[in-house]
């Protein structure tokens, strides 16, 4: 079996007295596209977030490639996470006072590339994405589809090894949804980019390659079935 | 009903019975709006006793049905077994197969959360398989397979609500 490019083994976290997870265990195969659903408050966005390196687990391992995550410093993981992660959130959190070819800029400043290649990248991305008329439109100009669908650009922009999306449909109209993960999931599989989305909608899970259920904090794989 | 036979098995399970006992048990849980016909009962009854999956018990020489005790016997409970533990193909209007289904589960003591899991993950192995028809097809075909996905998605709905209240029903009709 090859490495795969995420893995989680018995990963716990808690809040203060709320255990999120409790032995979480997940491999992930780079390239593949993996819905993680369940229902509200069973830990699916804790698991993203110790994954993705933002939040450290009290205990277990969290291994990206052949790096183990959670036993880097913060600033290590920072950089990892600029470097090599894409993130799409409910609400696109775009920055508002920019327009949507700077935010989508924004993740190559902020791995120090130039200004102006910055720029040209952003382009021709909105560009491919079919997104060049909303180029020079703020966030507060957009719909929520097409704020969501410049967030994707955003979260492609640097050409992540894994973009992790949390809800990236969870504000939008079915119609807009769709639109949003066409785009997310074929610009993934065209670059080789491994998907992770947590959902708690079975349409949006159908995007995926395979998916897992957390329960409890726990993730639990439904066996494929004949 | 299609799964009266595999419905009488699962009443059965638990202890030998007459057929106007299986008749208002079924009727109680599954019958709501559409009681057994009492002809149904014995028909289905005699069918499965000469399929060999019931037996009858004690009764006197001569006698008619409604004298008869059934008792399951192992081709019986193999076959309920594997109804049990098979999903059901994925189409739109399933509710009544699955709501029986995870009703004898509980009641003869096997793991309904097992069942719903399998049918969770063939209603999404046909969700993916609409979702990539829709990527390809004319504009009719997309609407098409949209009415299905939206259909199977309320299914799942409604496995995800009942695996929540799985405790819950096992401490009202589990064994
Ligand atoms: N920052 C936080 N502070 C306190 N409790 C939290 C925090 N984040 C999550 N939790 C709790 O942890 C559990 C799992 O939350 P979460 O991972 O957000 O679930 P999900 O994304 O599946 O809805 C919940 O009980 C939630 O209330
Ligand atoms: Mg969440």
């Amino acid at each position: 079996m090859s490495t795969p490019i995420l893995r989680a083994a018995k990963v716990t976290r808690s809040f203060g007295p709320t255990p999120a997870l409790r032995g979480a265990d997940l491999r992930v195969d780079a390239g593949e596209v993996l819905a993680v659903m369940g229902p509200s408050g069973s830990g699916k966005s804790t698991l993203l977030h110790c994954l993705a390196g933002i939040l450290r687990p009290d205990s277990g391992e969290v291994w990206f490639a052949d790096q183990r995550l959670d036993r880097l410093s913060e600033r290590d993981r920072t950089r990892l996470r600029r470097r090599e992660f894409g993130f799409v959130f409910q609400f696109g959190q775009l920055v508002p006072e920019l327009p949507a070819a700077a935010n989508v800029a924004l993740p190559l400043l902020l791995a120090g590339e130039r200004r102006r290649d910055a720029y040209r990248s952003a382009a021709g991305l909105l560009d491919r994405l079919g997104l060049a008329g909303l180029a020079a439109r703020r966030p507060g100009e957009l719909s929520g589809g097409q704020a969501q669908r410049v967030a994707v650009a955003r979260a492609l922009v640097a050409r992540p090894r894994v973009i992790f999306a949390d809800e990236p449909t969870g504000s939008l109209d079915s119609l807009s949804g769709e639109a949003v993960l066409d785009l997310l999931v074929d610009a993934a599989r065209e670059q080789g980019t491994t998907v992770v989305v947590v959902t708690h909608e079975a349409r949006v899970a159908a995007y995926a390659d395979r998916e897992v259920v957390v329960r409890d904090g726990v993730v639990t794989s439904l066996a494929a079935t004949s | 009903m299609a799964n009266v036979p595999t419905a009488l098995l699962g009443l059965l399970e638990p202890q030998p019975s007459h057929g106007y006992e299986l008749k208002r048990e079924y009727d109680t849980l599954f019958g709501q709006d559409r009681p057994l016909p009492f002809g149904q009962v014995y028909s289905t009854l005699g069918r499965l006793e000469r399929d060999g999956q019931v037996v009858v018990e004690g009764a006197e020489p001569g006698a008619g049905p409604e004298r008869k005790r059934y008792a399951i016997t192992d081709a019986g409970v193999r076959r309920l077994e594997e109804w049990l533990r098979e999903p059901e193909p994925p189409h739109p209007h399933l509710q009544t197969v699955l709501f029986v289904k995870v009703m004898l589960a509980l009641l003869s003591g096997r793991s309904a959360a097992a069942f719903l899991d399998v049918q969770r993950a063939a209603h999404l192995q046909r969700m993916r398989e609409l979702t990539a028809i829709r990527k390809a097809g004319p504009l009719s075909r997309i609407v098409l397979a949209d009415y299905e996905l939206f259909h199977l998605e309320a299914d799942l709905r409604w496995i995800d609500l009942t695996a929540a209240r799985l405790d819950q029903l096992a401490e009202e009709y589990g064994r």
